[in-house]
């Protein structure tokens, strides 16, 4: 291959890697919007608490080393994670949502910002505002195997992250697919009122759904915390992710990740051909243009239920 | 006992449709108009303007722009940063440019340039709806942001990239700039904002106001009954920037001073404008003024509260304020999710009776 088509071929590559971190992050916003209707601001806040907790689990000079003196390793640090954030999903649903069901979605979604104030705050306080390395093992640096071979520079610790968010999509579906559980919430997804006429608890489901959007938040978290360090501008993924979502459409989880893929490899392009042009940096907000062209001709993205209106 | 409209008859259309129905009402919002023109500006020093009336005034004029866009007209923006950026380099541009030109026209212009945008960026909402119009005005207040902190024009070349208000004199007196006398900055933006809240009371009252509610409510049966979508949701998007951009004029020109894009004009000031509206009331005027003030003062009272109190650290009180925030935020969204404004309606109603049961 030409040096020219390889290079094209690493900047897709790469824009499909950064594709899927922020699939990772929309797949969080589709599993709520889908049961509850709600656009949760916090899942990037949510991320971010979650790989603070993880790191100080298992990483020394964390919490648990400075007060008992020791660290988990790192499974017995991540199953003690997603029950962290189990317990916050549960707080969610009884302090927050319990209070506002049957309000309209804009103020639902205003007290999602309000919650993302309340997790960044708390995380800031117990956990402190540096920025720290998360290592749990991901592989890091280029793939040597492809580098010798065909000339291309992939990073590992992405191809790492594409592997772990196809497994994650996967058992996504089978759960929604297969389960009792799942079918609770593929029910209470389409009709709030019929679900619960059939005797499906509206209730048990919320804190399912969040505790599921926070282990998503987990593995999110754990991938951009691997790549750049845990710090508050992780929290910011959220808008990355919000272009994927309109994109993909708010209720599709196949739309979550093709709406990423198209996302990262059109802001990779963009930036690589067009950025120079322009004066650089317009990452920030191609994302949303592009979304915006599709939307013209799909009001409800790529993958989103039919918007039906009636009178 | 005190607030009784009983024997106050309406004898013509006019006194029927005054924005102030009840005589007590009246009184009270002249007292309250009176006394801010010329009472306050007497006891007033530099602090308080800079820190508490200024930002207030400022903001009372961004959130009654947004509450007509999204309280008034159904439509969520999320790129009022953008859009007050535009106001404020617009003023810019014409303060550097054209120095003996007239401020008030300056702040006018200002508004009208991003009246034009606020239209350009509200073309999608005519086929995009809810919140994927929300996130694609994202898309606003991304480009704008990046495009004055990127196209060297906007900051006149400026090696910082930060832009500086030079100062700029209205009837002889100073209005901008450190050496102004705060009564007269103070006194110029209630000027402004005093005359933008008339002329919103009566056009959310008039015939285009009644249109922008129809399609909030129910925007298919609002064209069944001869709306033009088009015509209504641009309108409400070109009025809304044109209060936003006279905002963005005042926050950058008067209150500030000088200015970073991402710093002043990020998406936290589209939230932040975004709450007070929530806070205060949506599709409520008073509404945008008491959740302008709630949003102002709040961070200023925690924080005196905090540091000076409790004698925290500076940055633990950072974080307490930032939870502190979210937490009233989400505990106002559960106690009272139509605002100050219903809280205000609420009390009038009980103020009738009181001091009797009945």
């Amino acid at each position: 291959m030409s040096g020219e088509a390889l290079f094209f071929l690493e900047v897709v590559i790469s824009g499909l890697m950064a594709g899927v971190m922020y699939a990772l992050v929309a797949l969080g916003f589709v599993l709520i919007f889908k049961a509850s209707g709600v656009l949760n601001f916090a899942q990037g806040v949510l991320a971010l608490f979650a790989a603070l907790a993880l790191y100080d689990f298992i990483a020394p000079g964390g919490w648990v080393d400075d007060l008992f003196g020791f660290t988990f390793p790192i499974w017995a640090g991540i199953i003690l994670t997603v029950g962290v954030m189990i317990i916050v999903a549960w707080l969610i649903e009884r302090l927050v949502l319990q209070h506002l069901v049957q309000q309209e979605p804009i103020i639902l979604f205003m007290s999602t910002i309000g919650l993302a104030y309340i997790l960044e705050g708390v995380g800031d306080m117990l956990f402190g505002s540096d920025v720290k390395p998360l290592d749990i093992g991901i592989p890091q640096g280029a793939s040597d195997w492809l580098l010798d071979n065909y000339g291309l520079y992939v990073e590992k610790l992405e191809v790492f992250a594409a592997l772990t968010a196809a497994i994650l999509v996967i058992v996504l579906a089978v759960f929604f697919q297969k389960t009792r559980i799942g079918r609770a919430l593929r029910a209470v997804a389409d009709d709030h009122q019929a679900a619960l006429s059939v005797g499906v608890s509206l209730r048990t489901i919320w804190v399912i759904v969040w505790s599921v959007a926070g282990m998503v938040a987990l593995v999110a978290g754990i991938m951009w915390g691997s790549k750049s360090g845990i710090q508050f501008s992780l929290s910011l993924i959220a808008l990355k992710a919000l272009p994927v979502l309109i994109l993909g459409g708010f209720t599709s989880v196949p739309g979550a990740i093709i709406g990423g893929l198209i996302i990262g490899v059109g802001e990779k392009v963009a930036e690589v051909y067009l950025g120079p042009y322009v004066g650089g940096a317009i990452e920030n907000w191609f994302a949303y243009v592009l979304a915006l062209v599709f939307l013209f001709f799909r009001p409800q993205g790529l993958f989103g239920e039919r918007i039906i209106e009636r009178v | 006992m005190f607030y009784r409209e009983a024997g106050q008859f309406k004898d013509s259309y006019e006194s029927d449709q005054a924005i102030f129905p009840v005589a007590q009402d009246r009184w009270f919002v002249f007292g309250v108009v009176i006394a801010a023109f010329a009472l306050v500006p007497f006891f007033i020093g530099d602090y308080w303007t800079n820190a508490v009336l200024l930002p207030l005034l400022a903001y009372s004029l961004a959130a009654l722009g947004l509450n007509i866009l999204t309280g008034y007209c159904g439509q969520v923006s999320l790129g009022t940063g953008g859009f007050l950026a535009v106001g404020a380099y617009t003023t810019f541009k014409l303060v550097t440019a054209f120095p003996e030109l007239n401020f008030i026209l300056v702040v006018l212009f200002s508004g009208a340039t991003t009246a034009a945008v606020g239209v350009v960026f509200g073309l999608p909402s005519l086929r995009i709806k809810g919140f994927y119009l929300a996130v694609a005005t994202l898309a606003a207040q991304f480009f704008l942001v990046w495009m004055f902190n990127k196209v060297e024009w906007f900051f006149n070349y400026s090696p910082t990239g930060q832009i500086t208000m030079p100062p700029v004199e209205l009837f002889g007196v100073l209005i901008t700039g450190p050496r102004a006398p705060s009564a007269a900055k103070y006194l110029f933006c209630l000027g402004v904002v005093a005359v933008a809240a008339y002329a919103a009371k009566n056009i959310v009252r008039s015939r285009i106001g009644r249109a922008w509610m129809a399609i909030r409510d129910m925007d298919i049966a609002a064209e069944l009954i001869g709306i033009r979508p088009l015509m209504t949701k641009l309108s409400a998007f070109a009025v809304s920037s044109f209060y936003i951009g006279m905002a963005g004029s005042l926050y950058f020109g008067v209150w500030l001073g000088s200015a970073e894009p991402i710093e002043a004009f990020g998406i936290e000031q589209s939230f932040l404008v975004l709450f007070m509206i929530i806070v205060g009331g949506l599709g409520s005027i008073l509404g945008s003024f008491l959740g302008a003030a709630f949003m102002v003062l709040l961070p200023i009272v925690l924080k005196n509260f905090m540091v000076d109190g409790l004698s925290m650290a500076v940055v633990t009180a950072k974080h307490v304020e930032i939870m502190s925030l979210g937490m009233l935020i989400v505990f106002f969204l559960i106690v009272e999710p139509h605002g100050l404004a219903r809280l205000w309606q609420i009390a009038k109603e009980k103020l009738r009776l009181w001091p009797f049961p009945h």
